[in-house]
């Protein structure tokens, strides 16, 4: 069915409240994404409540919702306004018989975990941080360290409603507006604000991990141990950025299972254990310089140790295992003022060897230091814009520069030509020739977003500068 | 012990946090809006997350004459009834339009003070239950930006506190509450001072300690309001009236 008669068939909600008409010169504020590069002035606007949303947003163009703001780059960054998602933070529906949970755009995984996970329930795909949104999980189709089996977020989410351009909310899944609702999942917020969805959480005896690590001592044994791990629950890799010459891409890889209840009453555990407060904060203005090579150099190398002293299995919290820098607020501060990007890349699985070697080689050449290089395992490939595809994809976060500029154009043009791609919730730079070259299924999503009526209305800087 | 809340004021964010923390402790919750469509969402949210029992009502505060007929149709008169009622209106218009001041005024200071009166006679017939108004630190003092709103509340406050003079002994708990600034709808657009503000959650919890734990009569959410509250309160008239407030 072709959109435009699915829009039409669609009920729409009545609209409440008179238009509101957009001051002419706005207030704008300095906003940019986790990374802190590239900042740009939008204006914010808040949302109070799923029903007032179309009130406030007549009227307005070049629009972008923003949930944690987790994204490294520019994708939460409105072209005009940001419109901040915090208040749509309800919880609508909850059935432990099935684990169906409803909720609104801007409920956050820390919230949903601390809410279910003491009645046995987590959701089926996390990303590596709790501040995350159930819309930004939603619109970046987020992956976690299971996409080889469960796929993306979006694989679990059953329905939404999405207030498109119109102004009209419209309920979309599989069944109703199937073509907006496959190209809302991973589609960066470019289609309309997700207001509400439906999903799955999966039913879990304990709060604990069983977590066996590996060595890997070069990157060839590090593809073969990932390859290996195809039939284990979660699976991921860090990798040593800064080794090279033989020790290139050695690393250790965790591979991780649910603990039963009995495993964890047998070993005196508490079956779903708090995450500590956390209250350790890196303050504003914190200097960059003290992340510099020597000083990752010596963390690599301890970490390395530590984990090839470990081996066999352990049981860890999931607090440490799906978010370990939650612990420490504010970390994007130790990039000082400058900012920092994460270059992350997906590359096809046949032949990606080459490409993650050339990848690692020329980072560490460049000699700035990446404390976090992860590499992962993703299974199958998602529709419009979501980045997943059968591949490795591997994560780099390096200082905001000119050198790191220039490098990674030239690991994008290697990345595209291998038929890889970039993920757009990390981006902050890439051409549109790369972007272009990465997502075959850019128009079929740039014809959508015409017949939405979404040109203009709907823009984040991403979006501007990738000419979406 | 676990109990019924009546919260009056359901769509309010503040409200929405208070019967969170009454739910999480087990209890019933009927909530009350003049549009309880829109409070859908809230009622949901304590059901979801606590397993709460949860009823929506109609109630609008400026319907006075309705309340006696209301309050008798309730399943059962609650343990507790928190008002969270309240509308900060426009300073400025209200200078001039003399319907929005009015407005104003009735919202914060006439609905709820008569509602709660009618369920005070109630409770002190039954010799127990626990009253809260949400009132302000507008209230303390009247300054130029909002003494519409402040008066409003300076109102419902001095009601709230002869209220409790004349209930002390008599089994009924009234409870005062001057939440400072919260981030909350209300609020939202304006520049807050972090120290200052509270998050609608601090404010639940702190209602439920005044209302069934060792008791509060006036709280502070946050307590550094107290010495702000004293020190705007010490300031000599003459300097006060000069002052841009
Ligand atoms: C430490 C860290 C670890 C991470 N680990 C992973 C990982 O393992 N896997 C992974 O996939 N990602 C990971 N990410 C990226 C993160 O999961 C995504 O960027 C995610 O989209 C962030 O969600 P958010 O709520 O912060 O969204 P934001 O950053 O606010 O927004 C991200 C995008 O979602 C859109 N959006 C947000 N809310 C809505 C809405 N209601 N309706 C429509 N669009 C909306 C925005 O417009 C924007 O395009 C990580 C990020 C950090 C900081
Ligand atoms: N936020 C702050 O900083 C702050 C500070 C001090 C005191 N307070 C007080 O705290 C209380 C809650 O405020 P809030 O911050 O949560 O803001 P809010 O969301 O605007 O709450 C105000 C509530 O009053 C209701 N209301 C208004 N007129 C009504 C009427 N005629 N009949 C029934 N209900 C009516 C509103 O319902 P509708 O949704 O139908 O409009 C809403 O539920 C208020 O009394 C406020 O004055 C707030």
């Amino acid at each position: 069915m072709p959109v435009n008669a699915a829009l039409a068939a669609a009920p729409a909600a009545p609209l409440t409240a008179p238009p509101a008409t957009p001051p002419a010169t706005p207030l704008l504020r300095p906003v940019s994404g986790w990374g802190g590069y590239p900042r740009a002035a939008s204006e914010m606007l808040a949302a109070d409540a799923p029903e007032t949303l179309p009130a406030l947003l007549r009227g307005r163009r070049g629009v972008i919702a923003r949930g944690g703001g987790r994204a490294y780059g520019d994708a939460a960054v409105g072209l005009r306004t940001t419109v901040l998602t915090g208040a749509l933070d309800r919880i609508r529906g909850f059935d432990p018989a099935t684990g169906r949970l409803r909720a609104e755009a801007g409920v956050t995984l820390a919230d949903i975990v601390r809410t279910f996970l003491p009645g046995g329930f987590f959701p089926l795909v996390v990303p590596g941080t709790q501040f995350v949104t159930l819309g930004g999980m939603i619109a970046s189709d987020v992956h976690g360290k299971n996409h080889h089996r469960e796929g993306g977020f979006g694989a679990h989410v059953e329905a939404l409603t999405l207030l498109t351009p119109d102004g009209v909310p419209r309920f979309c899944s599989r069944e109703q507006n199937p073509d907006l609702f496959a190209m809302t999942l991973g589609g960066m917020g470019l289609t309309g604000t997700i207001l509400d969805a439906t999903f799955r959480l999966r039913p879990v005896e304990s709060g604990w991990i069983v977590q066996r690590t590996r060595i890997a001592t070069d990157l060839a044994a590090m593809l073969e141990a990932l390859e290996q791990d195809g039939d284990a629950t979660y699976s991921v890799a860090w990798i040593d950025g800064l080794a090279r010459g033989s020790a290139l891409g050695r690393g250790l890889v965790y591979r991780g299972e649910h603990a039963s209840g009995d495993l964890c009453r047998a070993a005196g555990r508490d079956l779903f254990p708090s995450p500590p407060p956390g209250r350790l904060t890196v303050p504003p203005g914190w200097p960059a310089w003290t992340l510099n090579r020597a000083s990752v150099t010596a963390f690599n190398a301890l970490y390395f140790r530590r984990g090839a002293a470990a081996g066999s299995p352990g049981l860890v919290p999931w607090h440490s295992y799906f978010f370990p820098l939650d612990g420490l607020r504010a970390w994007n501060r130790l990039y000082g003022s400058r900012g920092f990007v994460q270059h992350q890349c997906v590359v096809p699985r046949h032949g990606a060897g080459a490409v993650l070697a050339e990848i690692l080689d020329r980072v560490a050449r460049l000699g700035t230091a990446s404390p976090l290089a992860v590499l992962k395992r993703l299974g199958v490939c998602g529709r419009g814009l979501s980045f997943p595809m059968d591949g490795y994809t591997l994560a780099l976060d390096l200082p905001a520069n000119a050198a790191t500029f220039a490098l990674l154009d030239a690991l994008d043009r290697r990345v595209v030509a291998a038929g890889g791609r970039l993920y757009l919730a990390k981006d902050a730079r890439q051409t549109r020739d790369t972007f272009e070259a990465g997502y075959p299924e850019l128009p079929a999503f740039r014809d959508l977003r015409r017949q939405l009526g979404a040109d203009g209305m709907l823009a984040s800087r991403l979006s501007a500068r990738l000419g979406l | 012990m676990a109990g019924t809340l009546l919260l009056v004021g359901a769509t309010s964010d503040i409200g929405h946090a208070v019967a969170a923390r009454y739910a999480e402790a087990g209890w019933r919750i009927l909530l009350a809006a003049r549009d309880p469509e829109r409070a859908q969402r809230n009622a949901d949210d304590l059901a979801a997350r606590y397993r709460a029992e949860v009823a929506l009502l109609r109630l609008d505060i400026l319907a006075t004459g309705d309340f006696a007929r209301w309050l008798d149709g309730l399943p059962a008169l609650p343990d507790t009834v928190v008002c969270a009622v309240g509308e900060l209106g426009d300073q400025a218009r209200a200078e001039g339009d003399l319907a929005h001041a009015e407005g104003v005024m009735r919202t914060n200071f006439l609905g709820p003070s008569l509602l709660l009166g009618l369920v005070a006679e109630r409770f002190a017939a039954r010799g127990s239950g626990a009253i809260v108004g949400i009132s302000s630190v507008a209230g303390d003092r009247g300054r130029g930006s909002n003494y519409v709103y402040g008066a409003g509340k300076a109102g419902f406050t001095a009601f709230l506190s002869g209220l409790r003079n004349r209930l002390a002994k008599s089994g009924v708990r009234v409870v005062t509450v001057k939440p400072g600034f919260v981030r909350t709808r209300m609020t939202r657009g304006l520049r807050l001072p972090p120290l200052l503000t509270a998050e609608p959650s601090e404010v639940g919890r702190a209602v439920y300690a005044a209302a069934e734990g060792r008791g509060g009569d006036v709280v502070y959410v946050r307590k550094v309001w107290r010495l702000v509250m004293a020190v705007i309160g010490a300031i000599p008239e003459p300097v006060f009236k000069r002052l841009s407030l």
